[in-house]
């Protein structure tokens, strides 16, 4: 990682990262067993290179066996809809694919959505899925493959009216 | 002295005279020292036992059958390793009559070796990767592969009835020798293992006739669908466990209910989580003598019959002893339960995901059990529970669920472990991963529970201090080596300084394995360990700024140990290089995806894999991994026979 010197600021100083002051060898040690995830994010991807690993990113931590990682997780996500008085939980694990997800969505919450196509998101009915994911960015709800949304998604939001609006403009 | 030694060996007493000898003499080796087969290179010579002439001389003649017949009590594979040290007769009387083998790491010693020295070997344990290939710090393909020992074995130990591998590569081929090679194998337990399909269980399943045991935990299988099932032989098998519980695909349901009906000797039966809870009342109408059961999925909608009947058949299982599986346990059908809870010694909920609530609902019911996994959705309430209710609890486990700490409300905090630690008088083995810990929290366990065995502490946030005193742990894993006197193995996390090292080295004269990451300040940690730590025997470290001097200067000890490893962190090309030259007997594998262009001797090395071994550098390493050569002007060596 090299640091550019950016308004007479040394970038690495004001670094956030795990570990003890003044361990700085170490942390380049720790880079071999860091990894990254690629994803397209609806903002820049700047941000990436200064943000520390965090404990999802480092290989093999916790020392969990995969076999049970991938067995495992709970994974209820929060459903809530803009205007609608209550939430809603539902397990990612029981659906397939975004189709089934959406046809779940439909049916709880009593609405049709757009049909989704990846240049122009949801178009015509003003009704937008986002979610949360991992990193606390706000996604289009199937921009990414069905494996990577249901492991990172941590919560749904099923935007309506105005912000719909402005959002489908926007996209 | 000849003519009365001789009248000696005739009498009927002489025999209970060697006895007490050759006891005498076994409990002063077992005492003086433990050695293990690794040191048979080189015999000792008879320790300064003040002999009388006469009664070595007696020992010279002293008849294999007696000795045979002394030695078949001994059971441990540790003890018989002492007993085989102790002079040449001994060594050949127990190498004939060893029947159980253990090789804990199976590049120590070549296959042929062995198989030549055990001719009685009717049982053979491998183990392969090392042991944090488990969280994928290992790369694929770097080793452990099972073929050249089931090739040793299938030429000249025909007899062999147990095989059972862990973390080791094994092929359809390895499955399909086995199968075709050993007349009367019986028992197959593949635990973590990889590279083979279910061709190659189908293969042991309709060619051993008198299989026992089939077991296949936590492995990684290419799953051609669920066919194997039904090639074991139509007439009755002589099964007693079967665990399919790592396989992905559907069985036919006929087929799993014929062989359960044909199996009466079937004691342990683990489905996996395709067998779905509709069909599970059928099954266990056919295994209604089973001990162990693994469920499948237990999440399906049953109507108010299907579950009257699944209770009802729950409920004859009168032997069950042990409980697993559980996918997706839904809240409602705990009930269901509740006839087996009284019985239960073993209860594996790490599948399921039930909150709080419905875990004390089951666990309070529980009060013989002696071995509890789950996730922390139990929470400190549910462990306060398991205190009051599990009395006989010896081994907890609690697994991190990955709930988002943040939305979900789940307080598994130190305070659990501590509330159990006070209320379970004979627990001697935990694993337990928690957010955040405390000294006190420590130091109070480890007063509560000086019997621990088997002790690791998953700390998630790495570099975690105490989060009330903001200190490091080192005063809290101090406590806990201090008085548990017993203790075999210990994983430490959090905070922790070069001193926390030092205790452990002074104090955990009994330890022989210890996991270690993102801890400690100097090469002085990893000095303290070796210099320390009189019964270490597996290390293994990630993430900890330290390597070269350590290393060198403690060299002798590796010798002595099983394996070291240690990835990211500060060791030098050089310091490999040195410390192979150094130690003969030792392989120093460097384990380097990304290789730089040049290695000069300062060069840090991604990973290493340090053990003792009798066999030399192994001839199957892949593109990755180096061993480091023995003469200096080599510098490294790639041998490779692929």
């Amino acid at each position: 990682m090299t640091y550019e010197k950016v308004n007479e600021l040394n970038l690495k100083d004001t670094e956030l990262r795990l570990g003890l002051p003044g361990t700085e060898q170490a942390k380049e040690e720790q880079e071999v067993s860091c990894v990254r995830s690629n994803k397209r994010q609806l903002q820049s991807d700047n941000e990436e290179e200064s943000t520390p690993p965090t404990k999802t990113q480092i290989v093999g931590w916790p020392p969990v066996r995969s076999y049970r990682k991938n067995n495992n997780s709970v994974s209820y996500v929060k459903v809530s809809m803009d205007g609608a008085p209550y939430l809603r939980k539902i397990d990612l694990k029981t659906y397939k694919n975004y189709p089934e997800l959406l046809k779940a969505l439909e049916n709880m919450f009593k609405f049709t959505i757009g049909e989704y196509s990846e240049r122009e998101g949801y178009k015509g009915s003003g009704v937008i899925p986002t979610y949360e994911d991992k990193d606390g960015d706000w996604m289009l709800v199937g921009d990414v493959p069905w494996d990577m949304f249901s492991s990172s998604c941590k919560r749904l939001r099923i935007m309506k009216g105005s912000d719909a609006l402005a959002l489908d403009s926007a996209l | 002295m000849g003519a009365s030694s001789t009248l000696l060996m005739v009498s009927h007493g002489h025999c209970l005279l060697c006895l007490l000898f050759s006891v005498v003499r076994f409990i002063y080796i077992k005492t003086f020292n433990s050695f293990d087969s690794f040191r048979i290179k080189s015999l000792p010579s008879l320790p300064s036992l003040s002999l009388s002439p006469s009664l070595v001389l007696m020992d010279r003649r002293f008849p294999f059958k007696v000795l045979e017949h002394i030695f078949s009590f001994v059971d441990s594979n540790e003890d018989r390793n002492s007993v085989s040290l102790v002079c040449k007769s001994w060594f050949e009387t127990e190498r004939r009559t060893r029947k159980r083998v253990f090789v804990g790491n199976c590049y120590a010693v070549s296959p042929l070796k062995v198989a030549r020295r055990f001719p009685k070997m009717r049982s053979l344990t491998l183990k392969g990767k090392p042991h944090f290939a488990d969280y994928n710090l290992v790369p694929d393909g770097w080793g452990g592969y099972a073929w050249p020992w089931i090739e040793a074995m299938a030429a000249r130990r025909p007899f062999l009835e147990e095989i059972r591998l862990k973390r080791m590569v094994v092929t359809d081929e390895c499955l399909e020798k086995i199968a075709a090679s050993f007349r009367d194998f019986k028992t197959l337990v593949l635990t973590s293992c990889e590279g083979f399909s279910t061709d190659g269980i189908a293969a042991i399943a309709s060619t051993c006739r008198k299989l026992r045991d089939l077991e296949l935990r936590e492995c990684i299988v290419d799953d051609l669908g669920g066919d194997w099932l039904s090639y074991f032989p139509e007439t009755s098998t002589s099964l007693v466990s079967l665990d399919f519980s790592c396989l992905d695909s559907e069985v036919k349901l006929s087929d799993l209910e014929r062989l359960l009906s044909r199996s009466p000797n079937l004691k342990s039966l683990k489905l996996n989580r395709s067998v779905t809870l509709d069909v599970l009342e059928s099954l266990l109408r056919r295994a209604p003598q089973l001990v162990e059961l693994g469920t499948g999925s237990f999440s399906d909608e049953l109507d108010p019959e299907e579950i009257a009947k699944l209770t009802k058949a729950l409920s004859e299982l009168k032997q069950l002893k042990s409980l697993s599986g559980l996918w997706d346990l839904l809240p409602e059908y705990i009930p269901l339960l509740y006839s087996l809870c009284p019985r239960l010694t073993s209860l594996n909920l790490s599948y399921a995901t039930v909150q709080m609530p419905d875990l004390i609902d089951l666990l309070s019911r529980c009060s013989k059990l002696q071995k509890l996994w789950v996730m922390d959705l139990i929470e400190d309430k549910g462990l306060k529970t398991v205190a009051l209710c599990c009395k006989e609890l010896r081994e907890l486990r609690v697994f991190p669920s990955g709930a988002d700490l943040d939305e979900t409300d789940v307080t598994l905090t130190e305070q659990g472990l501590v509330s159990v630690s006070e209320g379970c008088p004979k627990l001697e083995s935990v694993l337990y991963f928690c957010v955040q810990f405390t000294n006190a929290a420590l130091v109070s366990i480890a007063k509560n529970r000086p019997n621990f065995r088997c002790f690791r502490l998953c700390v998630m946030e790495p570099f975690a201090p105490d989060y009330r005193t903001q200190q490091p742990l080192d005063e809290g894993f101090k406590a806990i080596v201090e008085r548990c006197k017993d203790l075999r193995r210990l994983s430490v996390s959090g905070l922790l300084t070069d001193k926390a090292f030092e205790y452990i080295g002074v104090h955990a004269k009994k330890l022989r394995m210890l996991s270690i990451a993102f801890a400690g300040d100097s090469d002085l940690m990893l000095h303290h360990l070796l210099s320390g730590c009189q019964s270490l025997k597996k290390l293994e470290i990630r993430d900890c700024p330290f390597g070269d001097t350590a290393l060198l200067e403690n060299a002798a000890k590796l010798e002595t140990m099983r394996s070291l490893w240690m990835s990211s962190c500060f060791v030098s090309f050089g310091a490999c290089k040195q410390l192979s030259q150094k130690m003969p007997r030792l392989n120093v594998e460097v384990i380097d995806e990304h290789p730089p262009k040049t290695r000069p001797d300062s060069s840090p090395v991604e990973r290493i894999y340090i053990y003792r071994t009798v066999a030399g550098p192994r001839l199957d390493t892949p593109e990755f991994v180096w061993t480091i050569h023995k003469s200096p002007e080599v510098g490294v060596s790639r041998l490779s026979i692929r």
